[in-house]
C-alpha cells in the first residue's frame, strides 16, 4: 500500500470524524448526539489504526498472488457473532409476546423497540455479514484473483458493522422511521450507502480484474442481490430530515404510493437479501461441498433471469384488500404466482448437484445442512406464492401464519444455508485439517431442525386458528371473537414458537462453541481417537 | 464450450467450464419445470384479462368480470343486511320497553349488542365486561348512573365527562379532592367511616368521628347518601357494599378521597348508528345487573 493512498483514506476518515464533531455540537436530541459519538470513536479508531500500521519505507504492496481472507475471517466470526444475537433477541420477543411481563414497563424492554433489533440482528447484521463474507470469499475463488481496490474491503467490514451498531442503538432509544426492515434514520441511512458502494465496487472489480473467461452463477446471484438492495435502499428512504442536526425525518411520499414503495421494497429485501444472495452462496457451497457438478447450467440461467424479473413486481401481495388500486393487487398477485417455478429452478439446481453423492448426506452433517435448507427454500417458496393468492391471502394477512412463513424461510433457508457454509469456511480459513466436532454439528442439525419444526407448525396453527376467529360470524352476521380473545387463545402456540427459538439458539450456541474449539486447533479427543481406529 | 466432458455418475456431459473446482452439467432444463412454468404464465394471462389489471394514462383495464375489492365488500355488506333486513328495521323503529319485550327481537338485539361490544367496549370494560381498575364491571347491580334501559342508554349516548364543554348532555360528577380542604385526622376519620359502611374491619371510635365528617363537615352524603348507598342522579358510587370502582384497601379509599380519579367515558353517538347503541343497550342490560324502571 502506497503512503499517498494511505495519507487519502486517513484524510477521508478524518473529514468523517470532523463531521460527527459538528454533528455532536449541533445535536438537537440525545440519540443523534449518542449517534455522533459513537460515529466519531468508529472513525477516531479508524484513524489510529491506519496511523499505526502505516509502512513508511515503502514496503511491498500485498501479494497480488494470494487471496485476501483475513477479511473474510472477520466476517464469519461476525457473522456468527450476530447470530448469536440476533437468535437471542428472537427467543426473548417471543417470550414477551407469550408472557407479557417480560416488557417490563420499561420502553428501552418494550416488544415495539426490541423487535426490529431482532429483525435487523438476523437480516442485515447475521445475513449480512454472511452475504458479504462469502461473497468476498467465493468472488476471489471462482475468479482466481484477489479482492479489488486493496483495503477497501475492510472498510466494507467495519463501516458495516458501525451501520449495525447505529441501527441497533437506535432501536432501543427510540429512533426509527416506521418502516418496516427498513428502519433507520436518514443519517444511518446515508452511512449504509457509502459502505454499500465501497462493496458494490470491491465486489464488481473483482469480476472485472477475473482472470477466468465466465462468470459463474453464484457472482451472478450475488452481484444482483448488491445492485437491488442499492436501488431499493435509496428507493425506499427518499425522506426529508426535520433537521440536519435531529434524527426525525418524513418520507418524501405519503399515502398508498408510500406504502407501495415500502414493499416494494420490503418484498424484495426477502427476493434480492435473502434468496439472490443467498442462492449465490447455495451455488458455491453446495456443489462443493458434495464435490459433484452443478446439476443443469441452463436451468442456472433460466430461473436466475426469470427470478430477478419477476421478484420485483411481487411487492404488490402485502397490501391486498388495501387503498391499493385493484391492478396493482392482481399484477402482485399475478407475478408471485408466476414466481413459483424461477424460484423453484434454484431449488432443483440444489437438490439434483447432490446426485450421485446422497450417501453422503449418512456421513456428512454439514451436507445434511445445506441440503435441508434447499428443502425449506424449495418449501417457503411454494408457500409464499400461495399465500399471495388474494383468497388465501384474505384469511393469512395480518396473522402468525406470515410470522410462520418468515420463519421457515429465515431459519429453514437462510440460517441452515449460512450455518452449513460456515462449516466449510471456517476449517479452510484457519488451515485445520478438519472440524473439532461432528457430533456437535449432528446436534445443531437436529435441535435446528426441531427448532424450526415447533416454530412453523405452531404458527400455522395459531395463524390459521387467528385468521379464522377474526372471520367468524354468527347466524345473525354479527362477529362472534373480540381481538382479545383471539390473543387468549394464541398463548399455548406462542409458548411453543418461544421453546421452538430457543431449540434453534441452543443449536447456535453449540455451533459458536464448535468453531472457538476448531480455530484453537483441537479436535474433540473420543472423535481423534475414532479416526485413528478407522485408519 | 472448452473441452466437454462427460460425468461418470450421471453420463451427462459438462459445458466445459471450471471455476475452483466446480463444472457444470449439460442437462436439459426438467420438461415438469418448463410446462408448470408455462402453466402459471398462461394462468397469469387469463386472471388479468378477468380482473383490473393493465394501467392505460387515465384508468386501468377493468376486466371481464368488472369486478373490484370495493364492490365485493359491499356485496357482502348488502348481503347481511339483507338477512338481518325486517329485525334491524324493527330495532330501528320500536323503543327499547318494546324490544325487550318481543322475545325474538330482544336476543337479535342481545347478539348484535355482544359483536358490537366486543370491537368497541372490551378495551377498557374487558372482554367479558367484567370492567378493571377505573372501569366499571358491569355484570353486577352497582349502577353509577343508574341500571335501567333509559339510563344505560343515556351513558352510552352521552358518555361521562366526555367534552362536557360542547357534549352538555355528558354524564357529569366530580368530588373535590378533600386533601385541600380537611384536616388529616379528618381524613382518616372517614376513611374509617367509608370500610365500616363497606363491612370491613375498622376503628369504631374514629369511625364515629368520621360519620360527623362524612355527614356534616364534608358532606359527602350529598352524592353518596346517608348510609352511602350512593345516588344514582348525581353519579355518586355506592359505598355500602364491596364492590369498588378503584379498589377498596384503607389506601385506595384514602387516596381517592385526597386527590380523586374521574374516568371518562366516550359519548357513542355519532360514532355508532342508534340502533347498535339500542342493541348494546339491551345487552348491558342483560348482562345481569339490569335494573327494572
Amino acid at each position: 500500500m502506497g503512503v499517498t493512498v494511505r495519507l487519502a483514506q486517513m484524510a477521508v476518515l478524518g473529514l468523517f470524524s470532523i463531521l460527527s464533531i459538528i454533528m455532536w455540537a449541533n445535536a438537537k436530541d440525545t440519540p443523534y448526539a449518542i449517534h455522533a459519538i459513537i460515529f466519531l470513536l468508529a472513525t477516531v479508531l479508524g484513524l489510529i489504526y491506519l496511523a499505526r500500521s502505516t509502512k513508511f519505507d515503502g514496503a511491498s504492496a500485498a501479494d497480488e498472488g494470494e487471496y485476501m481472507d483475513d477479511v473474510v475471517k472477520a466476517g464469519v466470526i461476525a457473522t456468527v457473532f450476530w447470530g448469536i444475537v440476533g437468535f437471542t433477541m428472537g427467543v426473548y420477543v417471543a417470550s414477551e409476546l407469550a408472557f407479557p411481563f417480560l416488557n417490563m414497563d420499561f420502553p428501552l424492554t418494550n416488544f415495539g423497540r426490541l423487535r426490529p433489533v431482532h429483525t435487523s440482528a438476523v437480516i442485515f447484521a447475521f445475513g449480512g455479514n454472511a452475504l458479504i463474507a462469502t461473497s468476498f470469499y467465493v468472488v476471489q475463488r471462482t475468479n482466481k484473483t484477489r479482492l479489488a481496490f486493496g483495503n477497501l474491503a475492510w472498510f466494507v467490514f467495519w463501516g458495516y458493522q458501525l451501520f449495525i451498531v447505529l441501527a441497533a442503538s437506535g432501536y432501543v432509544l427510540g429512533v426509527t422511521q416506521s418502516r418496516e426492515y427498513a428502519e433507520p434514520e436518514w443519517y444511518v441511512d446515508l452511512w449504509l450507502t457509502v459502505v454499500w458502494v465501497a462493496y458494490f465496487l470491491v465486489f464488481f472489480g473483482t469480476i472485472v480484474k477475473r482472470k477466468v473467461s465466465h462468470i459463474y452463477v453464484a457472482n451472478w446471484f450475488y452481484l444482483s442481490f448488491i445492485v437491488t438492495i442499492a436501488m431499493l435502499h435509496i428507493g425506499n428512504n427518499l425522506a426529508l430530515p426535520v433537521s440536519f442536526f435531529g434524527s426525525k425525518s418524513y418520507a418524501l411520499l405519503s399515502g398508498a404510493p408510500d406504502a407501495i414503495t415500502q414493499w416494494w421494497y420490503g418484498h424484495n429485501a426477502v427476493g434480492f437479501f435473502l434468496t439472490a444472495g443467498f442462492l449465490g452462496m447455495m451455488y458455491y457451497f453446495v456443489p462443493k461441498r458434495a464435490n459433484r457438478p452443478v446439476y443443469s447450467y441452463r436451468l442456472s440461467i433460466v430461473h436466475f433471469w426469470a427470478l430477478i424479473f419477476t421478484y420485483i413486481w411481487a411487492g404488490p401481495h402485502h397490501l391486498h384488500y388495501t387503498a391499493l388500486p385493484d391492478w396493482v393487487q392482481t399484477l402482485g398477485m399475478v407475478m408471485s404466482v408466476i414466481l413459483w417455478m424461477p424460484s423453484w429452478g434454484g431449488m432443483i439446481n440444489g437438490l439434483m448437484t447432490l446426485s450421485g453423492a446422497w450417501d453422503k448426506l449418512r456421513t456428512d452433517p454439514v451436507l445434511r445442512m445445506l441440503v435441508i435448507a434447499v428443502a425449506f427454500y424449495g418449501m417457503s417458496t411454494f408457500e409464499g406464492p400461495m399465500m399471495a393468492i388474494k383468497s388465501v391471502n384474505a384469511l393469512s394477512h395480518y396473522t402468525d401464519w406470515t410470522v410462520g412463513h418468515v420463519h421457515s424461510g429465515a431459519l429453514g433457508w437462510v440460517g441452515m444455508i449460512t450455518m452449513g457454509s460456515l462449516y466449510y469456511l471456517f476449517p479452510r480459513l484457519w488451515n485445520r485439517e478438519r472440524l473439532y466436532s461432528y457430533t456437535l454439528v449432528s446436534w445443531h442439525f437436529w435441535l435446528a431442525t426441531l427448532g424450526i419444526v415447533l416454530y412453523a407448525a405452531s404458527m400455522w396453527v395459531s395463524g390459521i386458528m387467528q385468521g379464522l376467529m377474526w372471520r367468524e360470524y354468527d347466524a345473525q352476521g354479527f362477529l362472534v371473537y373480540s381481538f382479545a380473545e383471539t390473543v387468549e387463545a394464541m398463548h399455548p402456540y406462542y409458548v411453543i414458537r418461544a421453546l421452538g427459538g430457543a431449540l434453534y439458539l441452543t443449536g447456535g450456541l453449540l455451533m459458536a462453541y464448535n468453531f472457538w474449539q476448531t480455530v484453537r486447533g483441537n479436535v474433540r479427543a473420543s472423535e481423534a481417537a475414532l479416526e485413528v481406529a478407522k485408519a | 464450450m472448452a473441452n466437454p466432458e462427460k460425468d461418470e455418475v450421471t453420463g451427462t456431459e459438462t459445458t466445459g467450464h471450471e471455476w475452483d473446482g466446480i463444472k457444470e452439467l449439460n442437462t436439459p432444463l426438467p420438461r415438469w419445470w418448463v410446462w408448470t412454468f408455462y402453466a402459471t404464465i398462461i394462468w397469469g394471462i387469463g386472471y388479468m384479462i378477468a380482473y383490473p389489471a393493465i394501467p392505460l394514462v387515465k384508468t386501468n383495464t377493468k376486466g371481464l368480470l368488472g369486478t373490484t375489492n370495493r364492490m365485493e365488500l359491499q356485496a357482502e355488506l348488502d348481503a347481511v343486511k339483507k338477512a338481518r333486513g325486517e329485525k334491524l328495521a324493527k330495532l330501528e323503529k320500536l323503543s327499547l320497553e318494546e324490544i325487550s319485550k318481543d322475545p325474538e327481537l330482544r336476543e337479535f338485539a342481545v347478539n348484535m349488542g355482544k359483536a358490537a361490544f366486543k370491537a368497541n367496549c372490551v378495551q377498557c370494560h374487558g372482554s367479558g365486561a367484567q370492567g378493571g381498575p377505573g372501569y366499571p364491571n358491569l355484570n353486577d347491580d352497582d349502577w353509577i348512573w343508574g341500571g335501567t334501559l333509559e339510563a344505560i342508554h343515556y351513558t352510552i349516548t352521552n358518555g361521562a365527562r366526555y367534552n362536557p364543554d360542547t357534549n352538555e348532555d355528558t354524564r357529569q360528577s366530580e368530588m373535590p379532592a378533600f386533601g385541600e380542604q380537611l384536616e388529616p385526622q379528618q381524613i382518616n376519620a372517614v376513611v374509617e367511616y367509608v370500610l365500616k359502611l363497606s363491612g370491613q374491619p375498622h376503628d369504631e371510635a374514629k369511625a364515629k368521628e368520621g360519620e360527623k365528617v362524612f355527614m356534616e363537615e364534608a358532606g359527602c352524603n350529598g352524592c353518596h347518601g346517608d348510609k352511602g348507598e350512593g345516588i344514582q342522579d348525581a353519579g355518586g358510587p355506592r359505598l355500602s357494599d364491596g364492590i369498588w370502582l378503584y379498589s377498596g384497601t384503607r389506601e385506595a379509599i384514602k387516596s381517592q378521597i385526597m386527590k380523586p380519579k374521574h374516568g371518562v367515558m366516550p359519548a357513542w353517538k355519532g360514532r355508532l348508528d342508534p340502533a347498535t347503541i339500542k342493541a348494546l343497550t339491551i345487552y348491558v342490560h342483560s348482562l345481569g345487573g339490569g335494573a327494572k324502571s
